[in-house]
């Protein structure tokens, strides 16, 4: 027994690296009282809890002193390793998963320390499978239509890009334009000297006052007059895009929640989640009502993300909306302003489509609702943008429009990372404030919407396929579940393909604008000429030939 | 403001120091040659104006680029829809060989791994999205560019933990000052995702040497972290010594680690800011050989796009590499006269200033002025160079330097004139101040605050380590 006993001593010692080897002689004393309580375990005497918790909180220690001194594991490989130079992800496929415990043991048997990790951003960025609406871009980008030079090509009906008066802005650029953008001279006519340091030096980075005092009027022009904007409240950014993902930086900490009707447009997916970390809580508008939004379905929301202890901070529309295209109601807007007030939350309205109503219906904005009503207009933000309105995606143009001071002060100091380049200010400060050009644009604009979204309309309603009513925006929210094979995502996206890669038109499927119900597609119209609207039909007609056989 | 995210009422922007007071001052009473020649002058802005007639003859003699026109054809439908964040292909393929000239094409650069973004502003912050975790942290070596601690850790939650450097080696970075640094992350719990550098640097306009480089690479190599190095005044190296600037992409070239591990870690920033003179124009890019980081901040640029105007411009202006290569030589010859007249200017004041080879400003040393070795001190005397001297200088608090009496200074946005009058005013400055001393003699009680250097250090460094002014770089 005493010899057993020294062993357990010496193997305690071992185990307990604190004790040091002086301890020895006198170590006697401390070990037998670990020793005791052991003998008592061997005994089958009472000693025996601390007999068993003794020996478990000693491996419990080695393990964590192991576990401190041991490297890192190596994290999941990442795909730098695939030099594929198209920025798709591939979706993750079984063997990232099976690479796993793999280079776990390896790092165990190694101590060298694992490969400079990128930050799990990155990390989900590059590995998320990406959404049919991004990835259908690559496809279009490799074959796009032509009538004459490709006519087998892909129909894009995807990418909200308004051609239809495209060439209005281009006439006026090559009449106007290079004065405009260099030169002290200015206007027309090529007068004056060419002085690059007006554009090149830094101007203010939200925004030169002149841009925000051309654009507050073209906003206003744009919502006919109904309502005016202060230069003051703006925060001018490089896109629309910047402008969504300020306010997200500012109205919400990483993790809270903004409520976004859904339907809604594939890009917020992005712009609020990406780098800000907000979530997005879908609010589900069916088409029963037509799509259209309900304080109830809000309620619902709400009150569900509370349940889950996630803190919402405000609500997001559109309006006009994407992809739906409704317009919200003035009553609407009124129940919107209640239930942010009583939920003490803030409401961000994108209206970038603004300017492109092509129905009957009235718009209403957000900034003629406040000007009407007593309401507290900190919690209501504005966005804005010219990718839509005036068709230059490609220019960057975005704005910010706030009551909120304090956000107006910190969207401000966030212009930093995103300012519109100076010379695109210029051309703009000259375009916008060429005020009879702007309204002859507005009106044609105008026309051309309407006329191509009544022909592009029937010409779907002629094959049996119906399009929810929309007021304004770029797209038909088409219904196309009596051609999908399941009514699931799976159907849905089956159909996608057919339409993208036999078809060869592409489109936006609702499942990527989070609709609850199946056999949505989002087509946008203004990408097309007259001519192509046949075309268009046709392809489609061979496919709905194909679902009903 | 509970109203708002916690990141719109926190300090860390930093944007809200007492620095800021000389941006104002200037504001309101900024030097004119005409009309208010007595007023401020701007010395705290990093702008390169020399070369604009290079530019503006350029665009006039090429109008096409400035009208949306390719070869007589209008390309301004292209331009007009053209959002895609892999960026134009024309701009890259000229952006990446500007890059390589600037590098006497020593090194070439591979137009797939780089990523546009509106400015390097973006495109730090965008790099460090890709990189590191909220809490995690860079190693800078001190004294660095006060926007850094906006750009790297505002937004992204990551922290800055200073390598500290000395004048007495030139503010070279060691070995011991970084793995001290390393230390002393580790102390703090924050797990160091890498080092970032600006080579040249600012505000010291020195370049990296060699070793400091190998060092570098070496270190990151070891701990199995990241380099970044941020060359956006790569451009305006003056030393007319070939190998004065030297790349991280040159090194890791030269040491054949291009399939080793460590090259997948080395990023490089640009821009075109510093070297063209166009900060307006809102033209970053980040360079890295590790395409998960390309994939990453390629999407995430989609928040900060460069207008394809101005990529479509610059296009055609980086291709033309008759009118490149010259603008190069001649920018630089202009910068190096600059810079010769500054030191000369300020060593007749009895100023001496950091050797540097490149940059718009120089690091100038008036220790020998401060009342005491403190940056109370310092901002004393930065006080008086605002408002008696009537020049707007940066302090070296400001930039997190450790030691108190140094100062940015700015030479190459104002006119010549402009520039002499700012030394003059300087050497006048001095010379009163010599005056003064001598009659007030021994009876200078010399009162010296008696807190220590530390605690004052600390108080400065707080507030002003958060850099005021908006395009200070």
């Amino acid at each position: 027994m005493t010899e057993k006993d020294e062993e357990k001593q010496s193997k305690n010692k071992n185990k307990n690296k604190n004790k040091n080897k002086s301890d020895d002689s006198g170590g006697g004393g401390g070990s037998m009282r670990v020793i005791v309580p052991l003998q008592g375990v061997v005994q089958g005497r009472g000693g025996l809890v601390l007999g068993s918790i003794i020996p478990c909180a000693l491996f419990y220690f080695l393990r964590l002193y192991l576990k401190r001194n041991r490297p890192p594991p190596s994290s999941p490989p990442h795909l730098s390793d695939s030099p594929s130079q198209s920025p798709s992800p591939s979706p993750s496929s079984p063997s990232h998963l099976s690479d796993l415990p793999r280079s776990h043991s390896r790092t165990l048997l190694s101590p060298r320390p694992s490969p400079a990790l990128v930050s799990s951003r990155a990390n989900s960025i590059v590995k998320a499978p990406e959404s049919p609406y991004y990835s259908s871009r690559k496809t279009v980008l490799h074959d796009p239509y032509h009538p004459l030079t490709n006519p087998r090509g892909v129909l894009d009906l995807g990418l909200a890009e308004n051609k239809l008066s495209l060439d209005l802005i281009e006439e006026w650029v090559v009449e106007n334009g290079r004065d405009s953008i260099v030169g002290g001279g200015g206007g027309g006519g090529g007068g004056g000297e060419l002085s690059i340091k007006g554009i090149a030096t830094y101007q203010p980075f939200d925004g030169m006052l002149s841009l925000k005092v051309a654009l507050a009027e073209f906003m206003s022009e744009v919502m006919e007059r109904s309502v005016s904007f202060s230069p003051s409240q703006m925060v001018l950014t490089a896109g629309a895009s910047a402008a969504i993902e300020i306010l997200s930086f500012c109205l919400a900490d990483s993790g809270n929640a903004f409520l976004v009707p859904s339907p809604y447009y594939p890009g917020f997916d992005r712009d609020i989640k990406l780098r800000s970390g907000v979530e997005i809580i879908p609010v589900t508008c069916r088409s029963t009502d037509n799509f259209n939004l309900s304080i109830s379905a809000l309620d619902q929301a709400f009150n569900q993300a509370k349940k889950k202890g996630l803190k919402v901070r405000g609500v997001l529309i559109s309006n006009p909306s994407n992809p739906v295209g409704s317009i919200l109601s003035r009553d609407m807007l009124y129940s919107l302003l209640d239930f942010a007030q009583e939920k003490n939350i803030h409401i961000i309205c994108d209206e970038i489509f603004a300017g492109s109503i092509h129905g009957d219906e009235e718009f209403v904005s957000m900034g003629e609702v406040l000007d009407s009503v007593d309401f507290d207009r900190d919690r209501v933000h504005i966005v804005y943008g010219l990718s839509k309105d005036l068709s230059l995606p490609g220019f960057r143009v975005g704005v910010i429009y706030s009551f909120n001071e304090n956000v107006l002060a910190v969207a401000k100091k966030m212009t930093r990372f995103t300012s519109i380049s100076v010379p695109t200010q210029h051309l703009l400060i000259s375009m916008l404030s060429d005020t009879k050009f702007i309204q002859e644009y507005i009106k044609t604009n105008k026309v051309r919407l309407r006329k191509m979204y009544a022909d592009f309309v029937a010409a779907l309603n002629k094959l049996g396929i119906r399009c929810t009513k929309s007021s304004g925006g770029f797209y038909c929210w088409a219904d196309m579940s009596g051609l999908i094979r399941s009514y699931n995502e799976k159907g849905e996206l089956e159909l996608f393909d057919k339409l993208l890669n036999v078809a060869k038109i592409n489109v936006t499927p609702g499942s990527a604008c989070h609709c609850i119900e199946f056999g949505w597609f989002r087509c946008c119209f203004t990408t097309l000429t007259e001519k192509d609207i046949p075309v268009v039909i046709e392809r489609i007609q061979k496919v709905v030939e194909t679902c009903k056989s | 403001m509970k109203f708002l995210s916690r990141k719109a009422t926190c300090n860390s922007h930093g944007q809200d120091s007492s620095y800021f007071l000389g941006w104002e001052e200037y504001e309101k009473n900024a030097y004119d040659e005409k009309t208010n020649p007595s007023g401020i002058i701007q010395m705290g802005l990093a702008e390169n104006q020399l070369s604009f007639d290079l530019l503006e003859s350029w665009i006039a003699n090429n109008p096409d680029a400035a009208g949306f026109k390719r070869n007589g054809q209008s390309i301004f439908r292209e331009l007009a829809l053209f959002q895609d964040y892999h960026g134009l292909p024309e701009f890259k393929n000229a952006l990446v060989q500007f890059m390589s000239q600037i590098r006497g094409n020593k090194v070439t650069f591979d137009p797939s791994k780089l990523v546009l973004t509106a400015g390097a502003t973006s495109a730090s912050e965008t790099l460090i999205f890709s990189l590191a975790n909220p809490g995690e942290a860079f190693l800078l070596p001190t004294p660095y560019y006060p926007g850094f601690d906006r750009d790297l850790k505002w937004r992204t939650e990551v922290e800055i933990v200073p390598i500290h450097c000395s004048s007495s080696n030139n503010f070279i970075v060691t070995k011991s000052a970084l793995e001290d640094a390393y230390q002393r992350a580790q102390k703090r719990n924050l797990k160091v995702k890498g080092v970032v550098i600006t080579n040249p640097s600012n505000p010291l306009g020195t370049t990296s040497t060699r070793e400091e480089l190998d060092l570098l690479v070496d270190f990151v190599q070891d701990k199995n972290i990241h380099l970044i190095s941020d060359e956006i005044y790569s451009g305006t190296v003056f030393n007319s010594s070939p190998n004065k600037f030297i790349s991280v992409a040159q090194v890791l070239k030269d040491r054949k680690l291009e399939n080793s591990e460590v090259y997948k870690r080395v990023h490089i920033l640009y821009s075109l800011s510093k070297d063209l003179g166009l900060p307006g124009f809102r033209v970053g890019a980040l360079y890295s050989n590790d395409y998960t980081v390309v994939s990453a901040a390629t999407k995430m640029s989609s928040f900060g796009l460069i207008s394809s105007q101005t990529q479509y411009l610059l296009s055609c202006m980086l291709s033309d590499q008759k009118f490149t290569s010259h603008y190069i030589v001649e920018n630089q010859n202009r910068l190096k006269n600059r810079y010769d007249k500054i030191v000369s200017g300020l060593r007749n004041a009895g100023i001496g200033v950091l050797p540097s080879d490149a940059g718009l400003f120089c690091y100038v040393d008036m220790r020998h002025l401060l009342s005491s070795n403190t940056f109370e001190a310092e901002m004393e005397l930065w006080k008086k160079i605002l408002y008696q001297v009537k020049l707007n200088i940066s302090p070296g608090a400001a930039c997190h330097c450790t030691e108190p009496g140094w100062f940015r200074v700015c030479f190459a946005n104002m006119s010549e004139d402009t520039l002499s009058l700012a030394l003059q005013r300087i050497k006048d400055f001095v010379d009163s101040t010599k005056r003064g001393d001598e009659t007030r003699g021994a009876s200078r009680s010399g009162r010296h605050s008696s807190r220590s250097v530390m605690s004052l250090t600390k108080k400065w460094v707080l507030r002003l380590s958060s850099n005021g002014h908006e395009p200070e770089r």
